[in-house]
């Protein structure tokens, strides 16, 4: 006899299923659809053109901004990676559980001020008059500009992603089986061999979470490249802001956003494939 | 008793309404009707109370205001709502024609406008007229020049458009990221003026670009309206090209060494003018609130108008900014034979309207501008 299928886990599911469908999904194949949309006298026209896709996609400033947008959010995500593993190891090797609970607990409070806000304050710390450059000022060098510039931005993607990241880690390197480094120890490994052999390999998934997570937040940021990057040189986000602003062309915006959801799909699926990939 | 109680406190409180935002909500509960609600389309402070409360006190009426961010935005707005949705539009001039063009605005009746009290030079405003029929009333202008910072620059260094390339700002002039003002100030040091810098040729056009690209490094960063207030103020920028009095004014209250001029190669004027939004229901009041705008006292408000000073066009205006803040009328040059007053920089054909190219495309300029950003 058949079993008689059961609705109950699709009952449980049914709630993000339904959120993803009318918040996800649906505006996004309505931006897909609206990529080729004309607008006529500043009104939107549901329309089947390329014009849009060929125009955007002809435009150096196009590849211009493409090429920083990806090359930015990749140092962001390295950056973030790299200064954020020493204090991951140390919090989830070196220090006590209390100890460990209060850090996370302090890296979730920066969460609590909005971004924007916090890049704000940016501005004030990073301004030529600011008091970056005046401690900087007490051994004679500077004043260096820091706004405006790739400098400043970076700042505000670590500002962004940094607390993040070293989370991420952090779990993930206190999920290791203390028996793997032991054994690790106890067959003569030297501790650099048993990081790189046995601790990275192991944590592998969190650390490329993190990263992936870091080069999505950055790459789609719009606060940081404008307010401290001074939009020099623009990113994506900036040029969606610009092409909406000029014409009303929301289609033309709607192509180079689609073109961002590509990469970061893209990104996110091959880092996740290298992620869950077993080792040879 | 009670009555006269709340009368007094009526009269109290409106003698302090003006820029008071918090009074206005008690004032509209003193009175026995609600008020009738005014939909308003302008740029950012039109219907702050430092602009609106007296009026709203004295008519029974309510602003609302929807904020737009440039000419694309408000006709976008304009498009996608329903006719009847907005009352009164502010708008820049060089839109006007645009406007009137769709059909979203109401014809006005020229016999309820002060125009014997504009000055000649703003009393047939470009493209507010089709023959004698009037669809917009100006109601304030502005220029836009040379932005710098006093203690870098001297005036005379700033008085030309090449100052932004000057050694002492290198790599500290922002641009307001806006591709008419500062793409018609360079077309306008290039010595595009007749008939204006908005309206050249393919050679000249080309140019504009290449002078433009020449400044990039000189370029600091592109700035939003907050954006341009702020990296003045902490002298981040020592230059800004595309802006005037209407930024710089604003700061200059605030004690930062920040001035505009207009250089010897010309300024560009923007031009703001109020009309009726096609459909509306509430047109006697609009144009009530016009008159009362053109009116000294409306005209001394929006001189000073905390969100961005603007100049007057009419000559009951200027001597009422004289009488009321003799020191701003001074500043803004509201003073007849006055040395940066804008009828004589308009007389030695040293200012020019703000336009869309005329020769180009909106989108080729737009083009050029998103090319520029990225070099």
């Amino acid at each position: 006899m058949a079993r008689k299928p059961s609705i109950y886990p699709y009952f449980w599911r049914a709630p993000l299923l339904i959120w993803q469908g009318l918040f996800f999904v649906g505006p996004l194949i309505l931006m897909v659809a609206m990529s080729f949309w004309l607008v006529r006298n500043y009104r939107m026209e549901p329309d089947f053109v390329l014009a849009n896709w060929e125009r955007m996609l002809t435009r150096d400033y196009f590849w211009s901004a493409y090429q920083v947008t990806f090359l930015r959010a990749s140092i962001a995500a390295a950056l973030a990676s790299l200064f954020a593993f020493p204090a991951s190891y140390a919090l989830a090797f070196l220090v006590s559980e209390t100890t460990r609970r209060w850090a996370i607990f302090f890296l979730i409070v920066p969460f609590f001020t909005s971004y924007l806000v916090r890049v704000y304050a940016w501005q004030v710390l990073l301004a030529e008059s600011g008091p970056v450059n005046a401690v900087i000022g007490f051994v004679g060098l500077g004043p260096f500009t820091m706004l405006n510039s790739g400098f400043g931005a970076m700042v505000g993607y670590l500002t962004l992603i940094m607390p993040l990241v070293v989370i991420l880690q952090t779990f993930s390197l206190a999920a290791i089986d203390r028996n793997l480094i032991e054994a690790a120890w106890n067959l003569g490994a030297s501790p650099r061999r048993t990081l790189v052999r046995v601790i990275v390999p192991a944590a592998k998934v969190g650390l490329i979470l993190g990263a992936v997570f870091a080069f999505i937040l950055s790459f789609g940021d719009f606060v940081s490249p404008f307010y401290l990057g001074g939009s020099k040189p623009p990113t994506l986000s900036i040029l969606i802001i610009d092409t909406t602003k000029s014409g009303q062309q929301w289609p033309r915006a709607a192509v180079v956003a689609v073109m961002m959801i590509l990469t970061l799909f893209t990104v996110a699926f091959a880092a996740v494939g290298a992620a869950y990939r077993r080792n040879a | 008793m009670s009555m006269s109680h709340s009368q007094l406190t009526r009269r109290n409180l409106l003698a302090t309404a003006a820029g008071a935002a918090l009074t206005v909500p008690m004032i509209n509960r003193a009175w026995a009707q609600d008020p009738t609600d005014i939909n308003m389309l302008a740029w950012y402070g039109h219907a702050e109370p430092d602009i609106v409360a007296e009026f709203e006190a004295q008519n029974n009426v309510k602003f609302v205001p929807k904020y737009y961010a440039g000419g694309d935005n408000m006709l976008a707005l304009i498009a996608q709502s329903p006719p009847g949705t907005y009352d009164i539009i502010l708008s820049d001039a060089e839109f006007v024609q645009q406007l009137n063009a769709a059909g979203y605005i109401e014809e006005l009746d020229a016999s309820l406008f002060p125009f014997d009290d504009f000055w000649p030079e703003y009393q047939s405003f470009p493209g507010h007229w089709t023959g004698d029929r009037l669809w917009s009333v100006m109601v304030r202008f502005g220029l836009l020049g040379v932005s710098y910072n006093t203690d870098i620059l001297s005036s005379d260094e700033a008085s030309s458009y090449n100052a932004y390339w000057n050694s002492k700002v290198a790599g500290k002039v922002g641009h307001f990221d806006w591709h008419l003002p500062s793409l018609g100030q360079i077309s306008l040091l290039n010595g595009n003026r007749d008939p204006s810098p908005f309206d050249i040729g393919e050679d000249a056009w080309q140019a504009v670009q290449e002078k433009t690209l020449s400044l990039k490094p000189q370029v600091g960063g592109y700035f939003d309206y907050g954006g341009t207030f702020s990296s003045l103020k902490n002298g981040e920028m020592l230059a800004m090209c595309g802006i005037g009095d209407w930024i710089t004014g604003v700061l200059q209250k605030d004690g930062a060494p920040v001035a505009s001029v207009i250089p010897e190669e010309g300024g560009i004027q923007w031009t703001e003018s109020y009309s009726i939004g096609k459909g509306s229901t509430k047109q006697e009041i609009a144009n009530k609130f016009i008159q009362y705008m053109l009116s000294p006292g409306g005209q001394v408000r929006s001189i000073q108008m905390a969100a961005y000073p603007g100049l007057s066009p009419t000559k009951s205006g200027w001597q009422a900014i004289q009488d009321a803040n003799p020191a701003e009328a001074e500043r803004s040059g509201l003073i007849e034979g006055h040395d940066q007053s804008p009828r004589k920089l308009l007389a030695e054909k040293r200012l020019f309207l703000r336009d869309i190219p005329r020769q180009q495309t909106l989108e080729d300029w737009n083009d050029f501008w998103s090319e520029y950003k990225t070099a």
